[in-house]
């Protein structure tokens, strides 16, 4: 029952914010945003450590068709949820400055996304999955195209439709799965246990691969199905980007994780190399585009692509320590990323201008936002005792027992990581004031009470991982045991 | 068939309150008579299947369940006649019954057993949609996409009344099961040329009626110059109807020569599919986008025909026939309204309409959203269950080619969402459109509707057990 209130109360807050205006919204939406957090954390806090999964509900759905609702969590879905409750408080909180029109629905929305978000982290039915992958799309659009710059009705409809393509052909391999698991005269089933259960030849999963992954790859996403994610993430409002890349990326790593892997294992081990090597061109590429950038969210957004290529890379590593290095990662970007484009968007408020060249010698002024700046960076660099530290730590050492080279080539990410975040913040933050620069004040108190539970969440996890790993190794070991038998 | 009576008599009452001084009383009058019509066809459902007129006419789950459709979707669509009432359309009492005899050849054409009542219903329903065609007098294009229906569909009627001659000819008989024991008859060997060229007679006027491509060339330009309100009732119920009428056809006549019948089928959804989808595209009245979205949703319908899957087959006709109804009404209602107040149909009327009605953007929005089949809206499973028929049946490369064309479609859907919630309202846009309480309470409903379609799709996906 635990899940269901997770999934259905934000979406009953959101339809209440229809009859709250302006101040009242933005506060209502918070309090909803933070009753849902704590909710999560009692659930993290009673859940047994195991592989089973946990708060599980199981009705019909669509009954003869032997579609279920079936939700329920184990730990890697615990993990994300948890993640999604923490955010988007946060990611609240963060939009307060902004007097944005027809707030009541741009809140509303962030709370309707919430249930899509982690609907996709619960679902053990094909189907359901598959709605809830949906669901999660349309208020970002809605987000991302009515409240964005100028250019954003041409970029979110290239976002859509990226998007809904590459979930067709998802949509697709289910169909094709669920009539697969009625082959035998046996009562067809979308749920997910029937899915690992499927035998399907080497040939069959090679085709079914590319069906499920498109639509993750789009999602993350992967090199060269990106070319969507830096407009996008550029052009919407600092809340929506903060909701694509905290939280919605990791929808295509949590499908990897649960939808692709366990259910077509030898179609992985066939194409896995091909996608090992994508991701390692998207690593190297992000980050050589995000040195040319002068756009600071555009920066962070090719930065976010580099990093997102070394979580895949780490999934498809198949190694133990590479997954529960993507389930750390995970944690840790959703973390970083979103403090990062919280301080560009600060930034952009208080000077007018996100362009790197015209910035400059904010740290006399600003010495707060300069120091909070400076560890979600460092975070983001993979500096020991951080956040980000631990998940590379554990990917590489994943990616390098797949394959030496890799490894040594991933490893450069750490490199360039460093050349192009540490150079934004030395044109940024250090040198001389600029015509924008010259009179702008340090952070306010409610910028403060978005930034210091990061920073926090910043040293628990670099400090002590083992609290998060605790919760997903039995989920990530069954995973593991399916995908080998 | 108490359907089928009490709307003939009440469609005759009705035109008697035509010579009443005020009109105000004719639209709730409507009302009352479609939800008595309504309650009382569902009273049937559990009722024995029965025939009347020397078995001609069989009244079972199949009629009751599409006549439903029919019947509600015309509850649903009557309120956004008000302004009729409201400007004094001195026509209204024959317009409201001209809809009512309509829905009886409807009817006629969900329950027939005998081609010649087929052939009936559809010569009632046409009729009255050739004469409501032109109920805007004084207006050039619907004198024009009157006129061109009319003599368009003639020709469509003449062509299938021959095609019923021939199958008569090659079976001797006009009843449905009799038919298909003739085509399984070794007797008729000989004839069967007569009976091939009579079926493709059949499917030529019947894919008219339903703006199936080749033959929807009037599509467009009638749907275009109708008054919205009834081109919103010809592209729900005339199009519901038609392919119930058609399954029907195909699964009780024609089932012994589904060899030949399935290729010719499956050409004309493809063609009607990429039709549809790709004409849509190239459209900037929403109004003309609509009418070839309702030639790609033929194509889809065809879908489940083609995959002859029995109970599969029928359910997923069921729902996607009342998801798409329900979404097109709720379309053509939106636009209904904007076109009134703006005087424009094109994309750049509905610019900027978030912000002065929010309620008939969301509602368009939700309506966009069923027709392009995205998930929480009831398009989705409608969708889902059609294409789900068709793999079952192996067709995978037909469903390959309808989820492209899905791809395509949600490109022009997306359309008046962008225009609604993204483009700032040009000057002459910024007054909010008036819309009356009662409408938008049907509106609320309509929305509603697709949602618990979308969300609760069970409720309705085992109509047929």
């Amino acid at each position: 029952m635990l899940t269901v209130f997770l999934l259905l109360f934000p979406v009953a807050a959101a339809l209440l914010l229809h009859f709250a205006k302006g101040n009242a919204a933005r506060v209502m939406a918070l309090g909803a945003a933070l009753v849902e957090f704590v909710v999560a954390v009692y659930a993290a806090v009673v859940s047994q450590v195991t592989a089973q999964t946990q708060f599980e509900v199981n009705v019909p759905w669509i009954a003869s068709a032997g579609i279920n609702f079936h939700v329920g969590m184990d730990g890697l879905s615990l993990v994300l949820v948890l993640l999604t409750t923490f955010l988007v408080p946060l990611i609240i909180l963060a939009s307060f400055r902004h007097d944005y029109p027809n707030a009541s629905a741009f809140y509303a929305l962030i709370l309707f996304m919430q249930t899509g978000l982690i609907g996709v982290f619960v679902s053990l039915d094909a189907f359901l999955f598959y709605f809830f992958w949906e669901v999660a799309l349309i208020p970002i659009y809605f987000l991302a195209g009515v409240w964005g710059s100028e250019r954003r009705i041409a970029v979110t409809f290239k976002f859509f439709l990226y998007t809904i393509i590459g979930s067709l052909f998802m949509l697709a391999a289910f169909v094709y799965l669920y009539f697969q698991t009625g082959i035998n005269g046996a009562v067809r089933s979308s749920d997910i246990i029937a899915f690992y259960n499927l035998t399907l030849s080497s040939d069959q999963q090679a085709w079914v691969f590319w069906l499920i992954f498109i639509a993750f790859a789009v999602k993350m996403p992967v090199f060269p199905f990106h070319t969507w994610q830096p407009d996008t993430y550029t052009e919407s409002p600092a809340p929506a980007t903060m909701l694509l890349s905290g939280i919605m990326l990791k929808m295509g790593i949590y499908g990897t994780l649960r939808w692709l892997l366990p259910v077509v294992p030898k179609g992985v081990s066939h194409w896995g190399p091909l996608v090992m090597v994508l991701c390692i061109i998207g690593i190297i590429y992000g980050a050589i585009i995000a040195i040319r950038q002068r756009d600071v969210k555009r920066l962070i957004a090719y930065s976010s692509l580099s990093h997102v290529g070394l979580m895949a890379a780490g999934v498809f590593s198949l190694t133990m320590m590479g997954l529960q290095g993507t389930v750390i990662q995970m944690l840790a970007h959703g973390v970083n990323v979103v403090g990062m484009f919280f301080i560009a968007d600060i930034i952009q408020r208080r000077t007018g201008t996100r362009d790197i060249s015209e910035l400059g010698g904010l740290t006399k002024h600003t010495p707060v936002l300069s120091v909070t700046f400076l560890v979600l960076l460092l975070s983001t660099v993979a500096l020991p005792l951080t956040a980000g530290f631990v998940g590379e730590f554990l990917l590489l050492g994943g990616v390098y027992q797949y394959n030496h080279w890799m490894g040594a080539v991933a490893g450069v990410t750490i490199i360039l990581g460093a050349v192009y975040l540490l150079r934004m913040f030395q044109r940024v933050m250090l040198g001389p004031d600029t015509q924008f620069t010259a009179t702008i004040k340090d952070l306010t108190g409610a910028e403060l009470a978005v930034l210091v539970p990061l920073i926090l969440m910043v040293f628990w996890i670099g400090l002590f991982p083992g609290t998060f790993m605790r919760i997903s190794e039995p989920a990530i070991m069954q995973i593991m045991t399916i995908v080998n038998r | 068939m108490t359907s089928i009576i009490l709307l003939s008599v009440f469609g005759i009452i009705n035109l008697f309150l035509g010579f009443l001084r005020s009109n105000k009383i004719l639209l709730p009058a409507a009302m009352v008579i479609l939800a008595i019509v309504f309650g009382a066809n569902l009273y049937d459902w559990n009722a024995a299947p029965e025939s009347y007129f020397s078995n001609m006419l069989t009244i079972d789950r199949y009629s009751v369940a599409f006549t439903g459709i029919v019947v509600l979707t015309t509850l649903l669509l009557i309120p956004f006649s008000q302004k009729y009432v409201r400007d004094g359309q001195e026509n209204l009492a024959e317009y409201y019954s001209l809809l009512l005899f309509s829905l009886v050849g409807a009817i006629m054409m969900v329950s027939y057993d005998n081609l010649l009542m087929l052939f009936v219903g559809i010569e009632i329903l046409s009729v009255s949609m050739y004469v409501l065609a032109g109920t805007d007098k004084r207006n050039v294009r619907s004198n024009e996409a009157a006129l061109k229906y009319f003599l368009m569909g003639s020709f469509a009627t003449g062509i299938l009344l021959f095609g019923i001659a021939l199958v008569y000819g090659a079976t001797g008989t006009f009843q449905l099961t009799q038919i298909n024991a003739g085509i399984v008859n070794p007797a008729n060997a000989t004839l069967q040329p007569m009976l091939y060229i009579g079926m493709l007679l059949m499917f030529i006027g019947i894919s008219f009626k339903v703006s199936a491509a080749p033959f929807h060339y009037w599509t467009p330009d009638v749907y275009e110059g109708t008054p919205t309100f009834f081109t919103a009732f010809m592209s729900t119920v005339v199009k519901t109807a038609g392919f119930a009428a058609f399954f029907k056809l195909l699964m009780a006549a024609f089932f012994a020569a589904k060899g030949f019948w399935i290729p010719t089928i499956m050409a004309i959804t493809v063609l009607t599919l990429l039709i549809g989808n790709v004409g849509a595209v190239a459209q900037n009245s929403v109004k003309r986008m609509l009418a070839y979205s309702s030639i790609s949703h033929a194509g889809y319908l065809f879908i489940a025909l083609v995959a002859v899957n029995g109970k599969l087959s029928v359910n997923a006709l069921f729902f996607y026939s009342l998801a798409y109804s329900v979404a097109t009404i709720a379309a053509f209602a939106v636009l209904k309204l904007v076109s009134d107040q703006r005087q424009r149909e094109d994309y750049a009327g509905f610019n900027g309409l978030a912000k002065t009605n929010p309620l008939l953007a969301f509602v368009m929005t939700v309506a966009m959203l069923s027709l392009a089949g995205i998930p929480l809206t009831g398009g989705f499973f409608g969708k889902f269950f059609t294409f789900g028929a068709a793999i079952d049946r192996g067709y995978i490369g037909l469903i390959v080619f309808a989820v492209l064309m899905s791809m395509v479609s949600i490109y022009y859907y997306l359309r008046p969402i962008i225009a609604m919630y993204m483009q700032p309202a040009e000057d002459d846009n910024a007054e909010p459109i008036v819309v009356g309480a009662f409408q938008s309470v049907v509106l609320v409903v309509l929305a509603v509707f697709t949602l618990v379609l979308g969300i609760l799709p069970g409720l309705f996906s085992e109509v047929f057990k």
